[in-house]
């Protein structure tokens, strides 16, 4: 009875996912409890936030795609509507403006922007005929450029930078023009300049210093040195749990959150960090699964993107902390201290969950 | 159906192409990643465990206690103690004056600190800490304590000072230490020690302080620490505990030291008392003095004026610094280089008419007595400071023949005392006059340098040293302030050894007749009788007075009617007790007048406690004051070159 009641509870959750994300997870409260300098309280935070996430991951689970095909347009508007709130009534904290305070909450609707962004995107492109037209990718583009010039605007360079993958990979999915991809590139390249002058002073800098950190070993490239020596001193086996000193004698910086990799990487060496670019395989093969075998164009290009975009996380986050990539502020998925990243993380997999559990047998 | 089968079949395997190559991207990023993880993890792992190690670590210096100075009793002369010291970093403050402000309301800030802190500031790198404020009481070190967050880089600290407890009193023999400098940085690195320095702030500068700075400081101790990003120190991984450096045992006794310095009363001057079997020495006076303290923790401008400008000039070392032509002083050395060659022995005398000619000049070299003394030999010739007597042996024994014997007892030369910046003098030969002023030696000058003028110019420490090796016979020990060195641990304490630095070979009975005719200076008739009088052991002495302006051909000198810096200086040398000495000594008096009462008397004070313990009656000095009224002594001197004598040489 009760195993029924269980099985009826867990019916839209995918326990190959469902396990590599808790053991994921369970890595990261312990780096968690080292990075923060052994604060329990700190650690029960993040299991609140784990809770939640959950709470709201099952509940995307047992939304069936179909349905969320429906909801995709009006989110993707009350995004929009949002981040236009924001840049007219949001408020600023460390020089951003990101938050939007609504009551006793306060929400960052570039986040929903992030799930509401591949969903708009996937939904636009299943409901073309045929072989979707030069014309859909303009329309495409253009729905992805509004939100994502309004979130730079903010400016939060790590979020646009998402957001924009989640849409360029639904692009690329739904089958863009090889030739136009190769176009964009020579475009992009063209256009760089020009780019560069639209950057703030502090995010020119954050690439200059990444080119060369030692140009300001003081300053913005302290983060990178100290994140460099936290990994490289780890060596093959690193120095053990709560051993690392360059964790646990402060001398990395944000160790709990954009930074919390190197602490990860001082304390488990070469070893560890395999282990752990093993468990994110695990989750991104087993979204490459579900996304080839979803049923309807709708579902493909939504899993296919929330896997990707899940990679684009790890792999720009561990690139920035290791010095191959400049310091964009994106936090490492499922590690990383924090309650919103979390939950859009989670809800996406929810989505992965329930596009895999809602499917119908179709005879071939 | 079939077409929208077969649409959703090709959709799915274009979908499934395009995700492939994507699987192919995510691979070959995370390739990069591990790739790149080997790099920094396997690669380059020693390289940043080093940087990581650096990071961790850093050597913390133990600064050494700096070793004691003590009198010979075990008087504390310097020592060290623990004082709350405020100091700000002034690299890690951005507006150093609106700290101090805020700083002043919670510890008294009074504008000579300011004025010192700024000194110290230019003195000092910027990421050095520098005092503010200094010996913060309790109350004071409490009350910034709880405000301390509110001052990023503005510290208590515990510092050792050094601290010299008798204050003015052999300062010049003490010295004192100050704040290293630039200068003292190089010397520092040249003697391959500066290592040893991390983390001390001071080092000796002058006295036995600088002297025996090797022995003082000590050796420096280091921690392993690790420390945090703020560099605050966690624990402590390994200690090296320092050495503490040696104490130094003086052979001055401080007690005879402030009765010679008060003997001086506020006039100028040197006394330098040696023991001649030893060449310790006894006491060292130079006046006016001042006070070390004062320098410790850097000194404030004003007081650095009061000091440096004054006319008095109390930082100079006068008894190894100061040089003064010896005048009556020289005679007996004169005459021992006469006796020894084979000149003037006894029954050699003159018939005194009250002056010298040179052969075949009518240039008169006139005796401080007009008229003359009548028949001298040379005992007398000494006992009365006979002029015209020396006059003539000089000439007569030659410029090269003079200097060249009385250089044995240290004139000219440096005498090797334990102090830096000795000055070693001048002992004028022809050679010498051609190379300073490139002209030829003229046979009058040569006159008077028997009776210690012309270019002749001794230290006090010199006149002490030469006194002391004729009290001893010819054998030169070299003086020292210093006699042991003791370990401050085990209290293990070592002898400075004591050095023969010469041996004249001087006959006995040439010697007894130099030592007869000083002996008969303190008898009645002698020109230093007052000296000796009711001494109640026997004194050998000569008076002297050095000229500090020329005086005319036909002038006479009267003390009176000349500025007070421009009278003759008195000089006074002696040993006792005669028959046996234990005690040589040099007194100059600047500006004092007659050697015999102006000098002799502080050194018959000094003289009086060493020998006997007897302390002097307050009212001596009234006394010596009342006995000035000309009695038969002094020396009075005439100079017919066409060079003016030398003045003093107090410049530094």
């Amino acid at each position: 009875m009760i195993s029924k009641l269980l099985q009826h509870i867990f019916k839209h959750i995918d326990s190959f996912l469902m396990v590599c994300l808790f053991f994921t997870l369970m890595v990261g409260l312990f780096v968690l409890y080292s990075a923060s300098g052994q604060n329990l309280s700190r650690v029960y935070a993040q299991g609140i936030n784990i809770a939640v996430a959950f709470g709201l991951m099952w509940a995307a689970a047992n939304i069936a795609p179909n349905q969320l095909e429906r909801i995709a347009m009006p989110l993707y508007l009350l995004g929009v509507v949002l981040l236009i709130s924001v840049a007219l009534f949001g408020h600023i904290s460390h020089g951003a403006q990101r938050w939007l305070d609504i009551g006793p909450i306060k929400i960052q609707p570039s986040e929903i922007m992030r799930i509401a962004m591949p969903m708009m995107l996937a939904f636009y492109f299943s409901k073309q005929e045929g072989k979707p037209m030069m014309a859909d990718f303009a329309i495409g583009a253009l729905l992805l450029a509004v939100p994502v010039a309004l979130i730079m605007k903010q400016p939060d360079l790590g979020t646009s930078l998402l957001v924009v993958a989640s849409g360029f990979y639904i692009l690329f999915l739904a089958g863009l023009n090889w030739k136009f991809l190769l176009g964009g590139a020579v475009a992009f390249a063209a256009l760089t300049p020009v780019f560069w002058s639209m950057l703030h002073d502090y995010q020119r800098r954050r690439i200059e210093i990444l080119i060369d950190p030692t140009q300001d070993p003081l300053g913005s490239g302290y983060h990178t040195i100290q994140a460099m020596i936290a990994i490289g001193s780890g060596g093959m086996a690193g120095k053990g749990w709560l051993n690392g000193t360059q964790t646990q004698l402060d001398f990395l910086p944000e160790r709990t959150t954009d930074f919390i990799f190197a602490v990860f990487s001082e304390e488990f060496g070469f070893m560890g960090n395999l282990l752990l670019l093993g468990l994110f395989s695990l989750i991104i093969m087993r979204g490459f699964v579900i996304a080839s075998q979803a049923q309807s164009t709708f579902a493909r290009l939504l899993a296919g993107s929330i896997t990707l975009t899940f990679f684009t996380y790890v792999f720009v986050n561990m690139g920035m902390v290791s010095g191959i990539l400049p310091i964009v502020g994106v936090p490492l998925p499922l590690i990383s201290y924090g309650g919103t990243s979390m939950v859009t993380i989670c809800v996406s997999f929810g989505i992965l969950m329930s596009i895999q559990t809602h499917k119908k047998l179709v005879a071939t | 159906m079939r077409a929208e089968l077969k649409n959703f079949q090709h959709e799915q395997y274009y979908f499934r192409l395009r995700l492939g190559f994507t699987a192919l991207v995510v691979l070959v990023l995370f390739g990069t990643l591990a790739f790149r993880f080997s790099y920094l993890q396997i690669k380059q792992f020693n390289h940043y465990q080093t940087l990581a190690e650096k990071n961790r670590i850093s050597l913390v210096p133990i600064v050494p206690n700096r070793g004691l100075i003590l009198d010979r009793n075990g008087v504390i002369l310097a020592h060290n103690f623990f004082v709350y010291t405020l100091e700000i970093t002034p690299s890690k403050i951005k507006d150093i004056e609106a700290t101090i402000a805020e700083v002043s309301k919670l510890v008294e800030v009074s504008s000579l600190d300011r004025k010192r802190f700024n000194k110290l500031r230019e003195e000092s790198r910027n990421f050095e800490s520098v005092p503010i404020r200094t010996h913060l009481n309790e109350v004071e070190a409490a009350s910034f304590a709880v405000n301390h967050y509110r001052f990023p880089g503005v510290e208590i600290k515990s510092r050792l000072y050094r601290h010299y407890p008798l204050g003015k009193l052999g300062a010049h023999i003490v010295g004192y230490i100050g704040r290293i400098n630039d200068k003292d940085l190089l010397s520092l690195e040249q003697d391959g020690v500066l290592s040893n320095y991390k983390g001390s702030d001071h080092v000796g500068k002058s006295g036995v302080e600088q002297f025996y700075e090797s022995q003082l400081h000590g050796t420096t101790g280091f921690q392993q620490v690790e420390t945090d990003a703020d560099g605050r120190a966690v624990r402590v991984l390994t200690s090296n505990a320092p050495v503490p450096g040696d104490n130094l045992i003086l052979s001055v006794d401080s007690k005879l030291q402030e009765i010679a310095e008060t003997a001086f009363g506020e006039r100028r001057g040197a006394l330098v008392a040696i023991n001649p079997k030893t060449g310790e020495v006894l006491s060292y006076v130079s006046q006016p003095t001042f006070d070390p303290n004062l320098f410790v923790d850097g000194i404030d401008v004003d007081n650095w004026k009061l000091l440096n400008e004054s006319l008095d000039k109390p930082l100079i070392n006068r008894p190894i610094r100061g040089v003064y032509p010896p005048g009556s002083t020289f005679k007996p050395f004169v005459a021992m280089a006469g006796l020894e060659s084979d000149k003037r022995i006894p029954p050699f005398a003159i018939q005194d008419a009250g002056y010298f000619s040179l052969p075949n000049s009518t240039h008169r070299y006139r005796d401080w007595k007009p008229g003359g003394h009548g028949l001298v030999d040379m005992q007398r010739a000494i006992t009365i400071s006979c002029d015209t007597f020396f006059y003539g042996l000089a000439l007569e024994l030659g410029i090269d023949r003079l200097t060249g014997f009385v250089r044995h007892f240290g004139f000219g030369d440096k005498t090797g005392i334990d102090i830096q910046g000795e000055n070693g003098g001048l002992l004028p030969t022809p050679d010498w006059k051609m190379r300073r002023f490139k002209q030829p030696w003229y046979q009058g000058e040569t006159v008077i340098v028997g009776i210690g003028q012309g270019y002749t110019l001794t230290t006090p420490m010199q006149l002490a040293y030469a006194t002391a090796t004729l009290a001893n016979d010819g054998v030169a020990m070299r003086p020292h302030l210093v006699t042991h060195i003791q370990k401050a641990i085990t209290n293990e304490s070592q002898a400075i050894p004591l050095i023969a630095q010469d041996r004249i070979p001087l006959k006995p009975e040439n010697i007894a007749i130099v030592k007869q005719g000083m002996l008969d200076v303190t008898l009645p008739g002698g020109t230093a009788a007052s000296v000796g009088a009711n001494a109640g052991y026997s004194i050998a002495a000569k008076t002297g007075t050095a000229q500090v302006i020329g005086i005319k051909q036909n002038a006479k000198y009267n003390a009176d009617t000349i500025d007070e810096r421009h009278r003759d200086h008195a000089l006074f040398i002696a040993y006792a007790p005669a028959e046996d000495p234990t005690i040589a000594l040099a007194v100059i008096v600047e500006n004092g007048g007659h050697g015999g009462s102006a000098a002799g008397p502080i050194a018959r004070k000094v003289m009086d406690y060493y020998l006997l313990g007897k302390l002097p009656t307050p009212d001596a000095k009234t006394e010596d004051k009342k006995a000035a009224v000309k009695p038969a002594d002094g020396t009075g001197v005439s100079i017919t070159t066409s060079q003016p004598a030398p003045e003093e040489e107090l410049h530094d």
